[in-house]
């Protein structure tokens, strides 16, 4: 018999990168009942990393970034364009914005995130305004740039923000970016490599103004015509991009009974959902973005994080426990793992660089953005590593990370050799947020602001 | 065509710039860009880079799949 782990009928909600890979999963896994992958967008799954890159710099088309798909997808049910509105646990249901209801026996949740919008509304909707997260919204900014504005200006400095900073100079076109917290990439990666983030954004000819926030984005004729300032200064641009972070997808879930919220859904180390009494599910299950699981490597801490890694390894977990026998579950416990190219510099990530308290480099040179550093917990352990085209050297990090190992000393020549305060700042103090956010212990945690270790905000 | 390289376990050896250069480039010293839907035309410089990758993170869809994907049921 057909392994269904009980399942005749999965409905995997999301139609992105984990949803994809859940489904392909699950059929390779031997599921061979009624599987319908449900997604908001009427376009099929495609990938969003490029969008921000080679997309950008007109390289390729924004329709190249569909998804490979790299299993057997046999009588995959696809409804798209329709986005879910609720999750009815008694009836055991999901129901979509149309009204229309889909049946389940288990359900995997993949909606993701979406990109946090520019607060005012009319000057959103200012002509030459816009974000990076859909395939849409990246043909659009490429058409923008395709028209050779005379100025750009970024909106928040985190990963996307400083690939956008990147493909305009790539493209020869001027560009401000204006970041809230005191570094480029600080709220991910720390200031000391915030601060080297910086130099790079500038020697690129990026004009980086940190401390300082956006106050408006003023129009003429419904176009935009540039950004004012905190500092009082102004910024005549004729395309803004928004850069602010990611919200996630949960609203849908009000009324589920499970324990959804900004944070992200609460999942237990198999990717079970937890309902908001704290009590672990058996029928629903989260994958992705959206997620906010207790990772068996930091102390069962929830951890949400906005990486693709994160979305297929999770997905693959998530698929496999859901018609699995109950004995062979397996945790979701992999070290978080993270890429960005930017300025021709190819960042990687190991671990959960929030928890550290101290960095120390040890490969390379900082001063020309081509080093490796580890990050170390108060107890002196490596949490995290960090690499500006070192790549190759995360691996040996990232061992030691699954070893909680005793934070390495530099191999470098040159290298200061001793360790430094990582210079986390609070998440509240950037426009760009942590792409590893921990939320604690609590399964049912749901307050907005995610607190560092460490660092209490309580 | 669709690929999808998993620039987690990218090392960049660069194996697959040299041997299909329309479709893989580095940024820098080590940084892949791609482009994830490629000519049909390029499937064997492509499936070729895919097997030269020394850390094997390329994947190249399988044109069964591609066509499966074709006949998807919607709605």
């Amino acid at each position: 018999m057909a392994n269904t782990g009980g399942a005749e009928r999965i409905v995997i909600v999301g139609a992105s990168l984990a949803g994809l890979r859940a489904a392909e999963a699950l059929r390779q896994h031997g599921f061979s009942g009624t599987l319908t992958i449900i997604g908001e967008e009427d376009a099929p799954p495609y990938d969003r990393p490029p969008l921000s890159k080679q997309v950008l710099t007109g390289w390729i088309p924004a329709g190249h970034a569909e998804l490979a798909r790299l299993g057997p997808l046999d009588g995959v049910r696809w409804q798209l364009g329709t986005p879910a509105a609720g999750l009815d646990r008694d009836a055991k249901e999901v129901v979509l914005a149309d009204g229309s209801r889909v049946p389940y026996d288990k359900v995997l949740i993949a909606t993701g995130v979406r990109n946090r919008p520019w607060p005012q509304a009319d000057e959103a909707a200012l002509d030459g305004v816009c974000g990076v997260r859909t395939q849409a919204d990246a043909a659009r900014l490429a058409g923008l740039l395709d028209a050779g504005p005379r100025r750009v200006v970024v909106i928040g400095a985190g990963f996307t923000g400083s690939e956008i900073a990147s493909a305009c100079r790539h493209r020869g076109i001027d560009v401000t970016v204006v970041e809230r917290g005191e570094a480029p990439l600080a709220a991910a990666l720390g200031g000391v490599v915030g601060d080297i983030a910086a130099r790079l954004h500038r020697d690129n000819g990026v004009d980086l103004r940190c401390d300082v926030t956006v106050t408006g984005l003023h129009g003429s004729g419904g176009r935009l015509a540039g950004a004012a300032l905190s500092d009082g200064s102004e910024v005549p641009a004729e395309v803004a991009v928004i850069a602010l972070g990611a919200v996630r997808n949960t609203e849908w879930l009000a009324g589920s009974g499970l324990a959804a919220g900004p944070l992200g859904v609460s999942a237990d180390a198999g990717c079970r959902a937890i309902d908001v009494g704290g009590l672990v599910t058996d029928d629903v299950f989260v994958a992705g973005d959206v997620a906010r699981f207790a990772h068996a490597l930091f102390g069962y801490q929830y951890l949400a994080l906005e990486h693709w890694e994160n979305a297929v390894v999770g997905a693959r977990v998530a698929a496999h426990n859901m018609i699995c026998p109950t004995a062979r579950r397996r945790p979701h416990a992999c070290v978080p793992t993270f890429w960005s190219v930017q300025f021709d510099v190819n960042i990687k990530s190991a671990g959960v660089p929030a928890l550290a308290e101290e960095i120390i480099m040890t490969h390379g040179s900082p001063e020309d953005a081509s080093f490796a550093a580890a990050y170390g917990d108060a107890d002196g352990r490596i949490v995290a590593a960090v690499t500006f085209n070192h790549g190759r050297y995360l691996d040996y990090y990232r061992r030691l990370i699954e070893q909680a190992a005793p934070l390495p000393d530099p191999v470098g020549e040159g290298l200061p050799g001793k360790p430094e305060p990582a210079r986390f700042p609070h998440p509240a103090g950037s426009y760009h947020g942590p792409s590893v956010i921990v939320t604690g212990h609590s399964p049912t945690e749901m307050t907005a602001v995610a607190v560092p270790a460490g660092r209490s905000a309580r | 065509m669709r690929v999808v390289v998993d620039l987690a376990v990218c090392q960049g050896y660069a194996q697959c710039a040299f041997l299909a250069p329309d479709a893989f480039r580095l940024s820098g010293p080590e940084g892949l860009m791609y482009d994830p839907g490629p000519d049909d035309e390029a499937r064997d410089r492509i499936q070729r880079a895919a097997a030269a990758c020394p850390v094997q993170a390329i994947s190249v869809e399988l044109p069964e799949a591609a066509a499966a994907a074709a006949g998807d049921s919607h709605g």
